[in-house]
């Protein structure tokens, strides 16, 4: 497989009054056209991993990496405007909350339009030709009519099919989803995420699933990454997360609740079993 | 771009007829409605300048007959005003009055008050309508300027300046740009709206020198009154700069760290357009707030300012006034400046629902 992500040793630090606090702790991984999920608590490290990909750790927090090749791009010595050609048009980001994500002033038609013409000079009709497609293809019915909605016009599961819309339009190499559906309701949180794994699919990209729910993660990904506190303390095939050995993919585990439930009261988490972290 | 919001759905060619006419009966309502909260919050303006001038101790009947009249004379010329009728009649009166352009006369320069705001309003009008110009064509940039380099020396350096707006006084600033500008460089014109041998030359109009001497076609009073203007505009202009420049910068500040400032640098938009389109452009309408409360704040008249640059403005003339125990002069000027905060208000308002998609 080819490798299209290549990180080595990745830190993510923010200064703080009693020196720099790492948020990422040196962490290796590797992709290829995949769906590789990562998941961890809060504060595990894992939106940070996200979203260093991308660059978009502002000062004064620092990015620092042995490797990170993009496609055989060296994202370390990239530029601020070299960043902006790789932004959107090869790497994309769906952010959590379509409430937030989507710039209340701007109509969804001009949001999405704006991702296709930042990157490439288009004729107005086939500009709105195809975000009025791109709309058809997150499912959403009378696509011309929601172009010209605002974003507070629109439901949430709407709201984050527009996003995913307005991330693919460019049609990247590489999508980081990032708690997509953690704003959504239960019922169309499956639904947004079987449309990022159809579309993902059918145009052959790589997929960054960032999560808290393991299950979730499970089902859409091909592989697994666990974080805590800034490392990964466990890396498997999503179907082998049963065999996971690491104490605190195990203490997860344990601690999800099943259908026929017996427990009275499910686990904590352990921390002193992997002390250090 | 071309998607712009609908508000009413695709329908038959029929139904789009009836659609239309409701629409225009919406847009009617709404004007009827606008002009309703006007009327009604005039009226309170009025009952609020008409209880003023019932609560303080200044006795008008005393003020226009003198302190050595016969008790009879008092009385002559209290009935004559109407005082001695119910308040509720007097309240009738003077709304009466007030409709009808009268506002009575004023005891210290013996002009219908009418007339008198129709001179010194218009001075002040142009000072601050210039003043406030300057003040967003600079202030605003400089807010944004500093957000954007949040930290940095130039964000420094325009903080400061901020600083200096707040704490400078006024009269002080007046009166070193008139010793520097006016009597030191001689690049701009002196104290008053005029050099005193244009005076009186263009007829008044509007009453705003630089729009008169246009109309009378004199480009030579236009710039005269243009090099009289730009210091004491410039002042004022300097601390609604302050002001302006401050709050942008906080908005902006907060608008930098949403989400979707975030999703436009993912989609790879350049900085530029981060800034301006998916960070300045929800802000519009606090920042009119602030642009609108800054310039009625500026059309109240700034005493200090006036009174430097011996401009006849209303600021002036309502401090004469209550120093005379002026009173129709007193209720005339707050009337005007409460009528400017009510007007001022409502286009904010209007422009809210323009900027806005969410306040329509």
């Amino acid at each position: 497989m080819a490798r299209l992500l290549d990180i080595e040793n990745l830190t993510v630090s923010f200064p703080t009054p009693r020196g720099r606090a790492e948020v990422v702790k040196g962490i290796s991984f590797t992709l290829g056209r995949e769906r590789l999920g990562i998941v961890g608590e809060s504060g595990s490290g894992k939106s940070m991993t996200g979203r260093s990909i991308l660059k978009l750790i502002r000062p004064p927090g620092r990015v620092t990496a042995d490797r990170m090749t993009f496609d055989g791009i060296d994202l370390t010595t990239q530029s601020e405007r070299d960043m902006r050609d790789i932004r959107g048009a090869r790497i994309s980001m769906v952010m959590q909350d379509p409430k937030f994500s989507l710039n209340p002033v701007m109509t969804v038609g001009e949001q999405i339009a704006e991702a296709l013409v930042t990157h490439k000079k288009l004729p107005r009709r086939e500009i709105d030709e195809r975000v009025i497609a791109m709309l058809e293809a997150v499912r959403i019915d009378d696509p011309a009519r929601v172009a010209g909605l605002y974003p507070h016009e629109v439901s949430g599961g709407m709201g984050q099919r527009v996003m995913i819309a307005m991330m693919l339009i460019p049609e990247p190499d590489l999508l980081i989803a990032d708690e997509p559906t953690s704003a959504l309701d239960v019922s169309v949180q499956a639904q947004v995420l079987d449309i990022i794994d159809d579309l993902v699919r059918d145009k052959g990209m790589g997929l960054i699933l960032i999560s808290h729910d393991l299950n979730l993660v499970s089902r859409y990904c091909d592989r697994i990454l666990v974080m805590n506190a800034g490392t990964i303390v466990e890396e498997c095939a999503a179907g082998q997360l049963e065999n996971a050995t690491h104490p605190y993919t195990r203490g997860l585990l344990a601690a999800m609740p099943t259908i026929d439930e017996a427990r009275e009261e499910l686990p904590v988490l352990d921390r002193t079993l992997w002390a250090g972290t | 771009m071309s998607f712009e919001p609908q508000t009413e759905p695709v329908g038959a060619a029929g139904a789009s007829a009836t659609l239309g006419r409701r629409r225009v009966l919406r847009g009617l309502g709404g004007i009827a409605g606008f002009i309703v909260t006007i009327a009604l919050t005039f009226l309170g303006l009025l009952a609020i300048t008409f209880f003023i001038g019932r609560v303080i101790p200044i006795d008008p009947v005393l003020s226009v007959v003198g302190d050595r009249a016969t008790a009879a004379v008092y009385e002559a010329a209290r009935v004559a005003m109407g005082l001695d009728q119910p308040l509720p009649v007097q309240f009738a009166n003077y709304v009466a009055d007030v409709l009808s352009g009268d506002l009575g006369r004023s005891v210290s320069t013996g002009r219908p008050v009418i007339q008198d705001l129709s001179r010194f309003f218009p001075a002040t009008l142009e000072m601050a309508t210039i003043g406030i110009l300057i003040g967003v064509a600079l202030g605003v940039p400089m807010g944004v300027t500093a957000a954007s380099r949040q930290g940095s020396w130039t964000d420094q350096v325009i903080r400061v300046v901020g600083l200096l707006g707040y704490s400078v006084p006024a009269f002080w600033l007046g009166l070193v740009g008139l010793a520097v500008f006016y009597a030191r460089l001689r690049w701009v014109g002196g104290p008053g709206r005029l050099d005193i041998f244009y005076d009186g030359l263009v007829p008044p109009v509007t009453g705003l020198i630089l729009v008169d001497s246009l109309i009378a076609g004199d480009i030579d009073i236009f710039w005269n009154a243009v090099t009289h203007l730009v210091l004491p505009a410039s002042v004022l202009g300097f601390f609604s700069l302050a002001y302006i420049a401050r709050m942008t910068r906080s908005f902006m500040l907060d608008q930098l760290s949403q989400e979707y400032v975030t999703t436009a640098r993912v989609k790879g938009v350049p900085e530029r357009l981060v800034i301006w389109r998916h960070a300045f452009n929800p802000i519009r309408v606090p920042l009119i707030t602030v642009i609108g409360l800054s310039y009625a704040g500026l059309l109240e008249g700034s005493v200090m300012i006036e009174t430097v640059f011996s401009w006849p403005g209303i600021g002036n003339y309502l401090t004469t006034a209550l120093l005379n125990a002026d009173m129709n002069a007193v209720l005339g000027a707050t009337l005007v400046i409460g009528a400017v905060f009510i007007f001022i208000n409502k286009i904010s308002d209007v422009l809210y629902r323009v900027l806005d998609p969410r306040a329509r």
